[in-house]
């Protein structure tokens, strides 16, 4: 075998865009001139919204047998900067995956005597949003490694799975019709560089996980549960898909 | 929806008779009362009717809203920096809340 067919060969069994290295558009991309300048511009995305609440949440503590997260980690502009361009994550010696939702609520319970915040709630959605807004612009880089490797296989799997009565994989919508149309929407990479987003159809702010039931429905397909481990192995999946892509949270959708 | 939350963006400083962009955002359901919730009961109405926006005193700026305009109501506009001093911003919605922010311009000869 020559070093063409060789390469030839090594190249036809990757197995996905996961191990390329080709950097894919934002979904931002795919929005008309005005959304996107709506997003980038502060002082009109509404996502900006829940981001000043959750500096306020962040400074605040609930009660007094419990302390702010700033007391704990002080400016967040320092302390967070670069935090979501890492999840989700295993933490060491734990064998549990966990998005930055997640390691927000581990804090919550471990650390502040507090009740954990409920999937979906405006509190967790704030202190996420600002929690990843301080990664803005900066690339996303979770790679696959011993420890999450289980984790990514089955998010893997799942993506490229057909279900629900249309009998749709998430591939079959985010790679083979990259582009084209469905109802009102162009079809994306399915990146999770944006979220939590601001939703035109919500009016108001939602996580990746809202999305992807969003999809399911889309396709007749079961909701999993907020946080179950279902998303949160799609969700290591399509983060290490979009490997090099920046953070722009909070997006703007239709 | 959490509580309201009011943010505004516009430059600290200008100098005299420079047009300014103040942009306002408010986090409000801007809930219609034609909608019903998951058993059927009617969600009542609950909207901002009232923007406005006083420059050092003086109203320069006032918008009646309805159930028309979708949550979270953008509003930006252009003003005239005159002098230096103080911009109020008010929200008042149909339950009576008003929500104040207010953000001092410098103006500079
Ligand atoms: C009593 C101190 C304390 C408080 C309060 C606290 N944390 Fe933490 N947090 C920690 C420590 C210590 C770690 C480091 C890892 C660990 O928990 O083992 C951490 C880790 C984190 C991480 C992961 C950082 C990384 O590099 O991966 C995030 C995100 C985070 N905290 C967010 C918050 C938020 C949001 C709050 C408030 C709701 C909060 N924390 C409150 C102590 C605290
Ligand atoms: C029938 C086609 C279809 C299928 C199947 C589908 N989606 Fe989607 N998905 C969409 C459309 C349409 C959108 C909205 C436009 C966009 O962002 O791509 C969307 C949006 C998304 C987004 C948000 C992207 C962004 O930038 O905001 C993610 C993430 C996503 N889908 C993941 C998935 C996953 C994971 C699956 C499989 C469990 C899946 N989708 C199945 C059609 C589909």
């Amino acid at each position: 075998m020559n070093w063409r067919a060789l390469c030839f060969a090594l190249i036809a069994t990757l197995p996905s865009a996961a191990t390329s290295t080709e950097i894919l558009p934002s979904g931002t991309t795919f929005l008309s001139q005005g959304l996107q300048a709506q997003a980038a511009d502060a002082g009109a995305n509404p996502g900006m919204l829940w981001v000043a609440d959750g500096e306020r949440l962040w400074n605040t503590a609930e009660s007094a047998a419990s302390s702010s997260c700033a007391s704990c980690h002080g400016d967040a502009e320092v302390s967070m900067r670069g935090v979501a361009t890492r999840y989700p994550l295993v933490i060491p010696g734990s064998n549990q995956l966990l998005n930055l939702e997640g390691r927000i609520n581990t804090c919550r319970v471990q650390r502040q005597n507090a009740l954990a915040y409920a999937h979906e709630s405006d509190e967790l959605l704030s202190l996420s949003a600002f929690v990843a807004r301080q990664s803005l612009h900066m690339p996303l880089k979770v790679t696959v490694n011993d420890a999450n490797a289980e984790f990514f296989a089955a998010g893997e799997a799942a993506f490229h799975q057909r279900r629900g009565q249309l009998n749709l994989s998430c591939a079959n919508c985010h790679v083979e019709r990259v582009g084209l149309r469905l109802r009102g929407d162009v079809i994306t990479h399915a990146l999770p560089n944006a979220f939590p987003i601001y939703r035109l159809e919500w009016q108001g702010l939602g996580s990746l996980h809202r999305r992807l039931r969003a999809c399911a429905l889309g396709v007749r397909a079961e909701m999993f549960d907020y946080g179950s481990e279902a998303y949160l192995n799609l969700e290591l999946y399509l983060t290490v898909r979009a490997n090099g892509v920046a953070v722009e949270t909070p997006g703007i959708r239709k | 929806m959490g509580p309201a939350i009011a943010r505004v963006m516009m430059p600290k400083a200008a100098k005299a008779a420079d047009v300014i962009e103040i942009k306002s955002l408010f986090r409000h359901p801007m809930e219609t009362g034609y909608r019903v919730d998951a058993v059927g009961e009617a969600i009542p109405r609950h909207v901002v009717t009232l923007f406005t926006v006083d420059y050092d005193g003086e109203r320069i700026f006032a918008v009646d809203l309805s159930q028309g305009v979708a949550s979270n109501p953008y509003i930006a506009f252009y003003t005239v920096a005159t002098r230096s001093g103080e911009l109020l911003f008010s929200w008042t919605d149909d339950r009576g809340e008003t929500v104040q922010l207010s953000k001092s311009l410098t103006v500079l000869p």
